[in-house]
């Protein structure tokens, strides 16, 4: 029948977006937290209190933003922080991979271990702080071990909850092809828990960014935490928000960075059966 | 217990679950260790895995991460022969009627060729045993016959020592040339009978297929009935 009765359209629709649905409701987002950034400004500067606190509107903000983007102080400020991160996850990966897989692998040991790592676990990393002040002879030293300290955990944990859910049989085929505990390893072992240590560590990312601008606050005079800590003290307060917009924006795309690495190890294939 | 196997014979160990068939195929795999005595191949105890003796196991296990060609490579790899597997790799995929699917995912594979590269995987270190723990038992029944007949025929050719565990009559007439029917508490061999077949006749449908399977199906029912526990199977069931 071509005579197909025409139903009147009825109601508003959205434009199908399609693929580019996730990206525009991203902007969306940012777009309404432009607004509400702006909305407070505005309340800020019409107040008889707060009027002093202006620069922390969006235009006092960006503006001083693309100064400190255009002479270079944006990278000077971040260098060192990232630097700082960098090597605290290091540690944290170099200590939480290989303990993470002997507590998975080990029951015994998990038995053990478990009840003083979850009591470590939740001891603020920031509470460390006398202590690693009293232990490093340097500044950098005492921030690296305080951001380590916050990473370990997550990364820890997570291997061992990869390790834990590990096929027997991957182990038991291996053996039976003549596999060393070195292959065990490398082509077993790490390749199954390697989505599992890149989501601890885009977990523990997330908390050593976190814990880096305060740990900042110690002696340093480089960094995130230092130019926030700095900008107050010189009551710059649009160069304040701007170093925040900047730890924020470095923050989110070490989080996609880490995203886009699951992302290309992960070996589930949903369509596989 | 005490059995011999020969070069390039194909055995089955046939009984009801739990009367340590499964135990006896790790043995002869060293994987586990016998309490008492020895497992001996060519003159060698066995006490560790070896390349030369493999296994094969009810699930295919095929490492999630890696094509279908790693997956086979794997022993070869495991045992310093890295150098072989361009060359070797293509063949044992080739044996399998797989050759076509070398840079796929494993994950992207039906079962039965999963369980395909499994063997595959198992053939790359020219072993001179290969023991298969069930391994057809997860398949539907055309993909299983069709496994039965083609590893029964690569392993002829190949000139390969096959045990299989089963607890399937139909299997062990269709592929083996001896089987050893076990018994439990303790575990013994209660029966060891030669399966007298030619190639064609274990296609199944002969008079000949129906005699041995007849035949065996009578001896695995009264090995079960004189067992210490008590026998609920139904062998009128069994024997479909």
């Amino acid at each position: 029948m071509s005579d197909v009765t025409q139903l009147p359209a009825t109601g508003f629709s959205l434009p199908k977006l399609g693929r580019f649905r996730g990206l525009a409701n991203g902007i969306l987002g940012i777009g309404i937290l432009l607004v509400l950034w702006w909305l407070g400004g505005w309340i800020v500067q019409n107040s008889d209190d707060l009027f002093a606190f202006a620069d922390f509107a969006p235009a006092p903000t960006l503006s001083r933003l693309w100064e400190m983007l255009m002479d270079g102080e944006v990278v000077e400020m971040s260098g060192p922080s990232l630097m700082r991160v960098g090597l605290g996850l290091f540690y944290a990966i170099v200590i939480g991979v290989p303990v993470g897989i002997m507590i998975g692998r080990m029951k015994r040991l998990n038995e053990v271990a478990n009840v003083p790592f979850q009591f470590l676990r939740m001891i603020s990393p920031l509470s460390w702080m006398p202590i690693a002040v009293m232990a490093f002879s340097t500044w950098d030293g005492a921030i690296i071990f305080l951001i380590g300290m916050a990473a370990v955990w997550p990364i820890l944990f997570s291997t061992a909850g990869g390790v834990r859910r590990i096929d027997p049989a991957w182990l038991k085929v291996a053996r039976n092809l003549g596999a060393n505990p070195l292959h065990m390893l490398f082509s077993v072992i790490l390749p199954a828990i390697a989505v599992d240590i890149l989501s601890g560590i885009r977990l523990a990312l997330g908390v050593a960014w976190v814990v880096l601008v305060p740990a900042e606050y110690l002696g340093v005079t480089s960094g995130l935490g230092y130019a926030i800590n700095d900008a107050r003290d010189t009551l710059e307060y649009d160069r304040l928000a701007a170093t925040v917009v900047v730890i924020g924006v470095i923050g989110f795309a070490l989080d996609a960075l880490a995203g886009q690495l699951i992302r290309k190890f992960n070996w589930v294939r949903s369509d596989g059966h | 217990m005490d059995f011999e196997i020969h070069q390039g014979e194909v055995v089955a160990l046939l009984g009801r679950s739990g009367c340590g068939k499964s135990t006896l195929l790790h043995m002869l795999a060293g994987l586990t260790h016998p309490s008492e005595g020895q497992v001996v191949i060519n003159g060698n105890v066995v006490e560790h895995p070896s390349p030369k003796w493999v296994m094969m196991f009810q699930a295919p296990s095929l490492y999630p991460w890696m094509t279908v060609a790693q997956n086979a490579g794997l022993g070869l790899k495991f045992t310093r022969r890295s150098y072989e597997i361009a060359k070797r790799v293509p063949e044992v995929l080739d044996l399998v009627d797989l050759g076509a699917f070398a840079d796929r995912n494993a994950q992207e594979l039906s079962g039965g060729q999963q369980q395909r590269v499994a063997l595959a995987r198992s053939l790359a270190p020219r072993p001179e045993m290969l023991l298969l723990d069930e391994p057809f038992s997860a398949l539907d029944a055309f993909t299983r016959r069709s496994l039965q007949q083609d590893v029964r025929k690569i392993a002829k050719d190949l000139g390969l020592t096959l045990v299989i565990v089963t607890h399937d009559v139909g299997e062990a007439v269709r592929m083996a040339d001896r089987v050893l029917v076990l018994k439990a508490n303790p575990g013994r061999i209660a029966e060891d009978t030669q399966i007298e077949l030619s190639e064609e006749e274990r296609g199944g449908g002969s008079d000949a297929f129906g005699r041995e399977h007849a035949r065996l199906m009578s001896i695995y029912a009264e090995v079960a009935e004189m067992g210490d526990a008590p026998v609920e199977n139904d062998f009128t069931r069994l024997s479909e």
